[in-house]
């Protein structure tokens, strides 16, 4: 059984607002996940659902207001744990005076690397992220796609065993998109452990062994993607044609396209459907399951938590 | 230290693509300016004018940059968040500003030297020789950069917990403040009551005194600046910026990023 790579527990997060910061409000409550090692884990979850905050509290740029957490089982606040981590900030921005080799090289200087490895480093850390054709060029001519590839070499550079990236496929083209997803993957053929965020659902179903999804500052679910939904099955379709008219009472739930129609029922009722559906005519064209997509699952999640939160607030009011 | 230094190099590279030594431009054509003007004006006083302009001039352009970058040296990191990536590297939050720090101490000595070059050339120039005495010229830059180094620690610790702005301001208050700590500690005691008495004179030793680092008169007129002084304002500056550097970063430590 493979080890934990990252462990988070009850971490909790609120900022005070408002005259006297005497308001709080929670960005993260209670989070408690597990990462395994060497699997790649999706972080997912809409604008302001805590996705970042958690990372950043992973990597001590903010402090928790409660709970703890540890990687490659040391604690967060261990500086010496960050040699086997690398990190992608969301938006990332470096020293706009510094060259991309000069960059690389500055951030290589706080792991042990002699100069002739640093060297060797950039380069071909340079390579992977398509940037060796504009080594020489000072990063403020840098578009958001460029900054992003230099955040991700800057990462990856010293061969850390964990890589948190912050919305790795922010900014970038469909190429850039690709080629990351490509790291990625390359990363986890190598036995490293990836933890990223993201609110690109089709990148967390193409990428990850297991996703947890976040929504209001909680953790709504954890799992493979096919699992996650799964749990949610919506019920069964049918195909079928039809010609001419019937009033069989199952055609207005149908949707027509010509004399071909589309129809949803709970699974429990698909038999009773078919009977219904032959006796009207109608020629049996396919039956197949309907499987909620990891985008359901999660648009479900974020409207149920829209809810609860005007419900709240009318209360309050 | 290691991570200090290459904190502090990069600091030193920054400040040198940013063209903050462009200053120094500007301080050769005043120095050029004021000895030709000099030469022409002044007879006999030559050496006390070229000397007490060329001091204030390094004084002056050193205060700027050291108010302006010192508090810019952690604020903009936090603001344009260029710290992010960095503080996920085995890097201490006091090892960072300690980095910083240093190079920026290291700047405003690269450029303290390079006016200083320029002052006593201008002295060359306006008395065609140099002699030993004007070697005290020397110290006075040299005490002009550890009054320096204290305003670099006092900006840096201001920027840890307010705003750029606050901390400018701040900076450029305890620097006046400072300049006043002997008339502060000095204030008639028959107006004051006993409790205020006691309250001037323990913040006159709280503020950093800045009036030690004033040599400028006995620089200008060739007198020697006593050993003693020299000695008490080195550790001066050493204890002063050690105390409020490990404020700023025991302030800093704890701070939460944006």
């Amino acid at each position: 059984m493979p080890g934990l790579a990252i462990e988070i527990e009850n971490l909790t997060k609120e900022y005070p607002f408002g005259f006297l910061h005497l308001k709080k409000k929670t960005s993260l409550e209670g989070l408690n996940m597990q990462v395994e090692t060497g699997e790649v884990f999706g972080f997912i979850g809409p604008n302001g659902a805590g996705k970042s905050t958690t990372i950043k509290l992973l990597m001590r740029v903010i402090f928790p207001t409660a709970g703890s957490a540890r990687i490659l089982g040391k604690p967060i606040s261990d500086v010496e744990m960050h040699r086997d981590i690398g990190y992608l900030p969301e938006q990332p921005y470096f020293y706009d005076y510094l060259t991309a080799a000069e960059v690389l090289d500055y951030f290589a200087r706080f792991h042990d690397l002699t100069a002739a490895d640093r060297k060797e480093r950039v380069e071909r850390m340079l390579k992977k992220v398509g940037l060796e054709t504009a080594r020489k060029i000072q990063l403020r001519k840098f578009s958001k796609g460029m900054l992003q590839r230099v955040g991700l070499a800057q990462a990856i550079l010293h061969d850390p065993k964990v890589v948190i990236l912050d919305e790795p496929m922010s900014g970038l083209d469909p190429v850039g998109r690709r080629e990351v997803r490509d790291i990625i993957l390359e990363l986890k053929r190598d036995g490293k452990t990836v933890m990223f965020s993201t609110h690109i659902l089709s990148d967390a179903e193409m990428l990850c062994d297991r996703v947890g999804v976040i929504v209001g500052g909680k953790l709504r679910g954890v799992g493979a993607p096919g699992t996650l939904v799964d749990m949610k099955t919506q019920g069964m379709e049918i195909l079928f044609e039809l010609r001419g008219t019937s009033n069989a009472p199952l055609l207005s739930m149908a949707t027509r396209t010509g004399d071909c129609y589309r129809l949803q029922v709970a699974e429990e009722e698909l038999y009773a459907a078919i009977e219904q559906l032959r006796a009207a005519g109608a020629r049996i064209l396919s039956v197949s399951q309907v499987k909620a997509t990891l985008e359901e699952f999660f648009m479900n999640l974020v409207e149920a938590d829209r809810a609860q939160a005007s419900a709240v607030e009318v209360s309050e009011k | 230290m290691r991570r200090v230094g290459v904190v502090a190099l990069n600091t030193f590279r920054e400040a040198v693509r940013d063209r903050v030594l462009y200053n120094l431009v500007f301080f050769a054509l005043l120095m050029m300016a004021a000895a030709v003007a000099v030469g022409q004006i002044s007879i006999g006083i030559e050496q006390t004018v070229i000397v007490s302009l060329g001091l204030t001039a390094i004084s002056v352009i050193g205060l700027l940059i050291s108010v302006f970058i010192g508090v810019a040296l952690v604020s903009k990191e936090m603001d344009k968040r260029t710290l992010y990536a960095l503080l996920a590297k085995p890097v201490r939050r006091w090892e960072f500003l300690l980095g910083k720090f240093a190079g920026l101490v290291l700047t405003l000595a690269v450029n303290t030297a390079a006016m200083a070059l320029g002052l006593l050339l201008a002295m060359i120039y306006v008395k065609h020789s140099l002699e030993r005495s004007d070697a005290v010229v020397l110290v006075a830059v040299y005490f002009i950069l550890l009054k320096l180094a204290l305003i670099v620690a006092l900006a840096l610790l201001f920027s840890c917990f307010t705003t750029p702005l606050l901390a400018i301001l701040f900076t450029v208050g305890f620097y006046i403040v400072g300049l006043y700590v002997q008339e502060l500690r000095n204030l008639p005691v028959e107006v004051m009551s006993p409790a205020m008495t006691a309250f001037t004179k323990g913040l006159s030793y709280l503020l950093p005194n800045f009036e030690n680092f004033n040599v400028m008169a006995m620089a200008a007129h060739g007198r020697a600046v006593p050993g003693a002084l020299i000695l008490q304002d080195t550790l001066y500056t050493v204890v002063y910026c050690t105390i409020v550097l490990t404020a700023a970063a025991a302030v800093f430590s704890r701070r939460n990023l944006k």
